[in-house]
């Protein structure tokens, strides 16, 4: 009799060069290698300090999107970049890549994009690899039932020179999400609500299994959502089986197996399920149909309440008051009907197609109210032209937003596109940290669907209530 | 990376829980291409006032925090991103453990590639350690154990291979590379499959 095996051992195992044993952590083989201008200059240094090619070229992907600058003459050289360290690592990047022979999507590709939204969108993410990337939101990709994590520098440096990682086993964390979301309540509420049930440690250690009907019934983009998040719970990793909607997702991607390979390919994604029987090392269930649009009123993701509810009634927790503080809320407060001032609609959370329909399905025919700042950022140049095709780029601009060009922009604030101090940012982004957007900016992690609402209110509002 | 065997500090304290990597050191300080000179903005948005003076109500700013080698923080410490740039500005800011009931996986995997020790004690302990800032304390990666002022040793779990490296001082690259020959043969026999 075999083995039963989750997901996550049956990937692990197919990947080890040389197994784990008590005195060293197992070599682990990466099948994709994802990298962008941040976090490897420094892991070059390394290669050309001791003389080391890299590896597999053909694994490796650059891309450009955290420090790159979101504005139309920045990115295709009407202008400079206004800021002059990133302009520099922008560079150092296609000098790196352009003497180690890595492939580079760089400002003037129009495949560049959010590295976690191209390598679905190329089809060079697929289930069963090994991906890892200089980046703690790799864990999109788990979403297509790939074993993704993200890593250090000096780490990006070993893929580099070896194409493999030192890892040690983490343990298996299976989400179970029965029922169905109800209308208006999506992906990013839910995985609110998973965050806001396990913690932000909840996960450390572990790599998570979503699985259950609710699961199941989410499109590619809205499970990529809700793995992304997984490293917001502490998780090293977040997964889901793939099935028909992965291999639907993934025909004739470009970089997806062709022809007889495809088939090839698909018959072995297929056993890429947990068994019957396999045993995780602990587990949480969640109904679905339970969950309420959620937004976040505190200084990490697990500080989440329904948009209809309030923040908590008073603790004597100094975290809790240090946060209220900084968010410049009180405890009971009501949620809805704040005023805000900023709303963003991007990064590898929710910038995909789906998600600007679902924004632009609430601003078509509306105007965001008055003194509000909104900035649609596409997760990519393919879906930036998608959505122009589709018009979804007037419906924004009508409305009073801006339409941008593809990068991290406003998640994480290192680029140019900030959020002023004191200022209310209902954002769908994954981290509501301190300064996160911007020194003193104070942030709400939010649905697109609430966003948009937020911005035509100009207010935290449920979306339900404009729908 | 500077070996590490043992070091003696007084502690400098930073009570609050989920330190997350962005109050370590802010995504805008991230644009750069070198590991060096970090440590002018570790912690940044805690440590200057707004008009870049430093705070003189922030631990790391206290005369006492002077030569600390030490960090103590709340539990769940360095969660968010994968910035070994946490680290790097931890170590050029002179501290060379870290104290806590729980690290954040990728942070505790960077700060092991750095020679920065992640030291994961009891509750307790932490709560012992959080209401007595200044306290001398010893490191000890031999005996895995942190040593406290009453002499009471604190064992802390460490991966061997790390302990290892952290001890000898030498980057776990070199290990990789002389696993050469099982990577070659890997990729052999994933190229036929």
């Amino acid at each position: 009799m075999t083995i039963a095996k989750t997901l996550f051992q049956k990937v692990w195992e197919a990947h080890e060069v040389v197994p784990q044993t008590s005195d060293t952590p197992a070599v682990l083989f990466i099948d994709l290698h994802l990298i962008h201008e941040v976090t490897t200059p420094q892991a070059f240094s390394v290669l050309r300090e001791r003389g080391l090619p890299v590896r597999r070229t053909d694994l490796t992907l650059g891309t450009m999107d955290h420090s790159t600058p979101t504005r139309t003459e920045q990115v295709f050289g009407g202008a400079p970049i206004s800021i002059e360290s990133a302009a520099k690592q922008v560079r150092q990047m296609e000098i790196n890549c352009a003497e180690f022979g890595v492939e580079l999507l760089n400002l003037s590709s129009d495949l560049r994009g959010i590295v976690h939204v191209i390598g679905p969108e190329l089809g060079a993410t697929q289930p069963g690899k090994t991906i890892v990337c200089g980046d703690s939101h790799t864990s999109t990709h788990g979403a297509f039932g790939a074993l993704a994590f993200g890593i250090g520098t000096t780490e990006v440096g070993h893929v580099l020179a070896t194409q493999c990682l030192l890892q040690t086993k983490p343990k298996t964390l299976a989400i179970n999400v029965t029922g169905q979301l109800k209308p208006g309540v999506t992906a990013k509420d839910l995985v609110l609500a998973i965050i806001g049930k396990i913690g932000v440690g909840g996960g450390t250690g572990h790599v998570i299994e979503f699985r259950g009907e609710a699961i199941r019934a989410l499109s590619m983009d809205e499970r990529m959502t809700v793995c992304n998040m997984s490293i917001e719970a502490g998780a090293r990793a977040g997964m889901g089986a793939p099935d028909e909607t992965t291999f639907a997702y993934l025909k004739e991607r470009p970089r997806a197996p062709q022809g007889l390979d495809w088939d090839r390919a698909v018959a072995h994604w297929r056993t890429l399920v947990t068994d019957e029987g396999a045993v995780f090392d602990r587990e949480v269930t969640l109904d679905a149909s339970r969950v309420e649009p959620m937004i976040t009123w505190g200084t990490h993701p697990g500080m989440v309440a329904a948009v209809s509810g309030s923040v908590p009634a008073s603790s004597n927790d100094p975290v809790f008051d240090k946060a209220l503080s900084y968010m410049g809320f009180s405890a009971g407060q009501k949620l809805a009907g704040s005023p805000i001032n900023v709303v963003f609609v991007g990064s590898c959370t929710n910038s995909r197609l789906s998600d600007l329909r679902a924004a632009a399905s609430l601003l078509k025919g509306r105007k965001i109210a008055r003194g509000v700042q909104m900035l649609v950022v596409p997760g990519s140049q393919q879906i930036k032209k998608q959505a122009e095709a589709e018009g979804l780029d007037r419906v924004f601009i009508e409305a009073g937003a801006e339409w941008r060009e593809s990068g991290c922009s406003m998640c994480l604030g290192m680029n140019g596109d900030t959020v002023a101090k004191g200022q209310y940012s209902v954002s769908t982004s994954n981290r509501n940290f301190e300064g996160r957007q911007g020194v003193g900016a104070r942030t709400l992690l939010a649905s697109p669907l609430t966003a948009a609402a937020s911005a035509v209110r100009g207010t935290i509002t449920d979306p339900r209530d404009l729908l | 990376m500077e070996a590490f065997t043992s070091i003696s500090s007084r502690t400098v304290v930073l009570p609050r829980t989920d330190i997350d990597t962005d109050q370590i050191i802010p995504a805008r300080f991230l644009r750069t291409t070198s590991r060096e000179g970090l440590g002018q903005q570790l912690f940044s948005d805690w440590r200057y006032l707004a008009d870049g003076r430093p705070d003189p109500e922030f631990a790391l700013n206290k005369p006492d925090a002077v030569g600390c080698t030490v960090l103590v923080g709340g539990r769940n410490f360095g969660c968010g991103s994968s910035r070994e740039h946490a680290p790097w500005a931890l170590l050029d800011f002179g501290i060379r453990a870290v104290i806590s009931t729980e690290f954040a996986d990728i942070f505790r995997s960077n700060a092991l590639k750095n020679g920065l020790v992640p030291v994961i004690v009891d509750d307790a302990t932490l709560q012992w350690l959080i209401g007595h800032p200044g306290a001398e304390v010893t490191v000890d990666l031999a005996s895995s154990s942190l040593r406290l002022p009453d002499g009471r040793a604190v064992t802390f779990p460490i991966e061997p291979f790390a302990r290892y490296c952290l001890m000898q001082g030498v980057d776990q690259l070199g290990y990789l590379q002389s696993k050469n020959a099982e990577i070659a043969a890997y990729e052999q026999r994933r190229a036929v499959r």
